[in-house]
């Protein structure tokens, strides 16, 4: 349908229309300072903003990648340079964000061994697969991508922001989200129930996959003491290790543990653990969470939930249901969605919160799981989840409520920049399939390939 | 009509059938919807249903049709038939995907079209019920894709307490499983696409081998089923074969041959042989019929097209949400199909599969249709079901608003005439 060589021809149209930009980026000798940050105003839109109620007709301001203001018309003052993008019979809505994706074709832990908290996710992510592309046409914005659910602790996780506007990514190091110190911030995969369970040294029974994982955390203790005992002396120091260090930071709530589990007595066994060690805990898929809301709730860990088209597959998820976001909500429980893509797609994304809403969840939580609650669970609710002034401008535009089947998302915007465009050609081979939306997304050729067209770069 | 009733009165009739059908088969039920979408003739406005010993013998504007004392009277929003899963294998493949619930796929060997489905249907499987709470009233369900020839499906009603009181058709199609799916590693084969055609081509002929022999021995009448030749001269017969049994059902056309085919290549191997063979057969999944629009189109073959919501990775990489609108513009019979998961969802609802093909180019009188009379009229049953006619089965599916929409319930369904509960929220 769209063939690659037209793919190809749109990119290189593009790739000429920022040779000027690049220049700066790729070369000392020609820097000349970025053009001033553009301000745009979109007006006459129906705003979701997350954290206040539905605005009937808003306007969103943006200033390079920071939201400026947010508000009803009229009552928000629309700065005399803005470029003003009538938003008539539109939807805004705060990016989505997904606390559980597996995209980018991952592989953290391997089989030989259970738990393994020292691998990390970054070092396994192709940001050319198109399934990032895909994320972006539903409307996701940030991810927190994972390794799988095979193991007791399967590694670290690395929350993604999708900044594939224009050329896109080259390496995983440019859609990190980083903390003030530049080091990219994740979090920690572990799992309950049968998937973890396997032959040795995977345990065979749920009491010893707990067993196994207390087993780390005192050493990871023991071995923080060492640290701590050793005041900051090289000689006194024990030797690094990648695994415990990680628990360690667990432990410190440095780190937030994303936990895999079903069934409802693994689910109350991963509050123990994280009450026993003091590790911060997002409960993830919580297939039978329904069943301790009261539980989970007095626990105050928050739950991010799977919604599937039917219960089963596995004996821990046959009790799976619709009711499940509406349940935990009404006990009081913070409830997110996730995607697990490729679990589910995540061009999807906002289904999974309307069927809660079809089993009754309060409509405006629903939107919140697909936005403020997951940016909660990253712990990055500072920055990105919700629509107010200050935070990165991350948001979606829609033809319609976002939870009808069906609304379309237009447009993608990360950061202040349209990464996904509906009525792009090349952007929408990812909405809709077709030949060729299979394939690993074109490297952007920067500096080398062109740099003999703009006089020599280096 | 007041919508918020309408679901109180509904749900509070959900409330008291618990689990179980209610009425008889004589009972008389009336049901009245702001909608009927009868997809074999124009939608009527505020129109009444009656259904009387299984069979619907009335359809028409509420207020001119008059409703027997004593009926069971059902409210709803939209009416549509009763929806049918063109592609399966639920009943055959359990909710908890273990050994004792799974029997879709048997792996002993790459060619076994004598495998019945009748044998293996669990018709009190949980995931029966649970896609008929949706509005499911009828199946073609059977064995997997996974081996080359992995056996036979059924038509079945989405009730029932064994195979024999659900069954519609037995021994409808015969499956077969090209490229990766079906590809053996090692020594074993087929390890190949080239070996894959090679083992089917073979198996073909010497079923056409055997319908020569048996046609010969049976003196030539009209039929070629070796069971009914006991009386003729059996030392002519040859030994009966069940494997090349089934296959002659497929040569003969009384068994349809459901090819699963998803890229270009092997949908072009999947034509080659129905061609070679002088056969219709049924492409299944084909994500990449999309590339493939003129040859399938002058095969003439059907599309039992894969869920809009399958997986876009390995063979169906490529696969694309406008297939089916695609299909319909080029006036290639298909309809939408829930598939086999190995994992999860367990089972698929094709209502949910029909609705995102409605949001992505397919009409939605067209997305209802691809999910009722036109697999029905694929699977040969479209005298029986598909639509809301008078004669037709009294199958319906009753919802409190658009069928499609994500928040929209399925509020009561009808099978041969019985209630049953529509989903539940509780």
């Amino acid at each position: 349908m769209f063939p690659i060589h037209r793919r190809t021809f749109v990119r290189d149209s593009a790739r000429l229309a920022v040779v000027g930009g690049l220049i700066g980026k790729c070369s000392t000798s020609f820097a000349r300072p970025y053009p001033l940050e553009e301000t745009i105003a979109w007006t006459n839109a129906k705003i979701v903003t997350a954290s206040t109620p539905i605005i009937d007709k808003g306007v969103l301001i943006v200033r390079g990648s920071s939201i400026i203001d947010v508000g009803a018309v009229g009552q928000v003052a629309i700065p005399s340079n803005a470029k003003v993008v009538d938003a008539s019979d539109r939807w805004i809505m705060p990016g989505l964000v997904c606390t559980h994706s597996h995209v980018g074709g991952v592989g953290a832990a391997d089989g030989s061994s259970p738990i393994q908290p020292g691998v990390r996710i970054l070092d396994s992510i192709n940001v050319r697969e198109p399934g990032f592309k895909r994320a972006l046409a539903g409307g996701l914005t940030t991810l927190n991508i994972m390794p799988g659910s095979g193991h007791l602790i399967s590694g670290q996780t690395v929350y993604c922001k999708l900044r594939y506007a224009g050329h896109g990514p080259s390496t995983i190091e440019d859609i990190l989200i980083r903390d003030s110190n530049g080091k990219a911030i994740g979090g920690l995969k572990m799992a309950n129930g049968t998937n973890s369970q396997g032959d040795a040294p995977f345990p065979g029974t749920r009491g010893k996959s707990a067993f196994l994982v207390r087993e780390q955390y005192i050493k990871a203790r023991e071995y923080n003491a060492k640290v701590i005992a050793a005041k900051d002396n090289p000689d006194k120091m024990p030797p690094r290790d990648l695994h415990l260090e990680t628990l360690v930071e667990a432990m410190q709530r440095k780190r937030i543990v994303h936990h895999h589990t079903h069934r409802h007595d693994d689910i109350v066994t991963v509050i123990r653990l994280a009450q026993e060690f003091g590790f911060h805990v997002v409960l993830h898929h919580v297939s039978e969470g329904w069943k301790v809301a009261k539980e989970i709730a007095a626990s105050k860990f928050p739950c991010s939930i799977i919604v599937l088209d039917s219960p089963g597959g596995k004996l821990e998820a046959k009790d799976m249901a619709f009711k499940n976001g509406r349940l935990l909500d009404e006990a009081g429980v913070r409830v997110a969605f996730h995607t697990d893509d490729w679990i589910t797609d995540s061009r999807l994304f906002a289904r999974s919160a309307a069927l809660a809403v079809r089993a009754g969840m309060n409509r405006d939580k629903a939107l919140q799981g697909l936005t403020l609650a997951g940016a909660e669970m990253l712990g990055l609710e500072d920055r990105i989840g919700s629509l107010a002034p200050g935070k990165d401008a991350d948001f979606v535009l829609l033809n319609g409520d976002p939870l009808s089947v069906y609304t379309r998302v237009l447009e993608t915007w990360v950061e202040g920049k349209k990464a996904f465009d509906l009525s792009n050609p090349d952007d929408r081979l990812y909405a809709e399939g077709g030949a060729g939306a299979g394939s690993e997304l074109d490297p952007f050729l920067c500096c080398y390939a062109q740099a003999w067209q703009v006089g020599g770069a280096k | 009509m007041n919508r918020k009733n309408i679901l109180r009165n509904v749900t509070l009739a959900g409330l008291a059938l618990l689990s179980f059908a209610q009425g008889r088969a004589d009972d008389v039920v009336v049901v009245k919807a702001k909608k009927i979408i009868t997809v074999s003739g124009k939608p009527i406005e505020n129109g009444a249903i009656v259904c009387k010993g299984g069979k619907i013998v009335s359809v028409g504007d509420v207020a001119s049709l008059s409703i027997p004392p004593g009926a069971i009277v059902k409210e709803a929003i939209v009416v549509t038939p009763g929806l049918i899963d063109v592609r399966t294998c639920v009943g055959l493949s359990g909710i908890i995907n273990v050994d004792h619930d799974s029997d879709q796929l048997e792996s002993s060997s790459p060619l076994q079209p004598e495998l019945r489905a009748t044998d293996a249907y669990n018709a009190t499987e949980e995931l029966v019920e649970y896609i008929r709470s949706f509005g499911v009233t009828t199946i073609h369900t059977g064995h997997a894709p996974g081996e080359l020839m992995s056996g036979q499906t059924i038509v079945a009603k989405t009730i029932g307490n064994s195979v024999e009181e659900s069954l519609l058709v037995d021994g409808r199609a015969v499956c077969a499983t090209l490229a990766e799916a079906s590809k053996k590693s090692g020594k074993q084969s087929p390890g190949t696409r080239g070996k894959q055609m090679a083992m089917l081509r073979t198996l073909m002929l010497e079923a056409v081998e055997y319908r020569k022999k048996t046609s010969k021995a049976t003196d030539n009448t009209k039929t070629t089923d070796s069971k009914e030749a006991v009386s003729k001269d059996t030392g002519d017969l040859p030994p009966r074969n069940l494997r090349l049994e089934t296959l002659v059902e497929v040569l003969d056309g009384k068994k349809a041959l459901l090819i699963t085919a998803d890229r270009a290549q092997d949908i072009a191997s999947a034509l080659r042989f129905a061609a070679e063979f002088g056969i219709s057969i049924w492409l299944d999944s084909a994500a990449e019929a999309h590339t493939m629009i003129p040859q399938i189109q002058a095969s003439k073959v059907t599309v039992l097209l894969h869920p809009s919501m399958a997986r876009a990775s390995g063979e169906k990489a490529n696969l694309s949400f406008e297939t089916a609108s695609l299909l319909r513009k080029s006036g290639i019979p298909f309809a939408i199909q829930g598939g086999f998961e190995p994992y999860v969802p367990k089972a698929r609802v094709v209502l949910f599969e029909a609705a995102v093909a409605a949001a992505h180019g397919l009409s939605r009188e067209d997305a209802i249709e691809s999910i009722t009379l036109s697999p029905a009229k694929i699977l040969g049953i479209a005298d029986r079901v598909g639509s809301i006619e008078v004669g037709k089965d009294a199958d319906l599916a009753l919802y409190d608003g658009d069928p499609f929409e994500y928040t929209t319930h399925c509020v009561g369904v009808i099978v041969n005439g019985k209630v049953y509960n529509g989903e539940s929220s509780k």
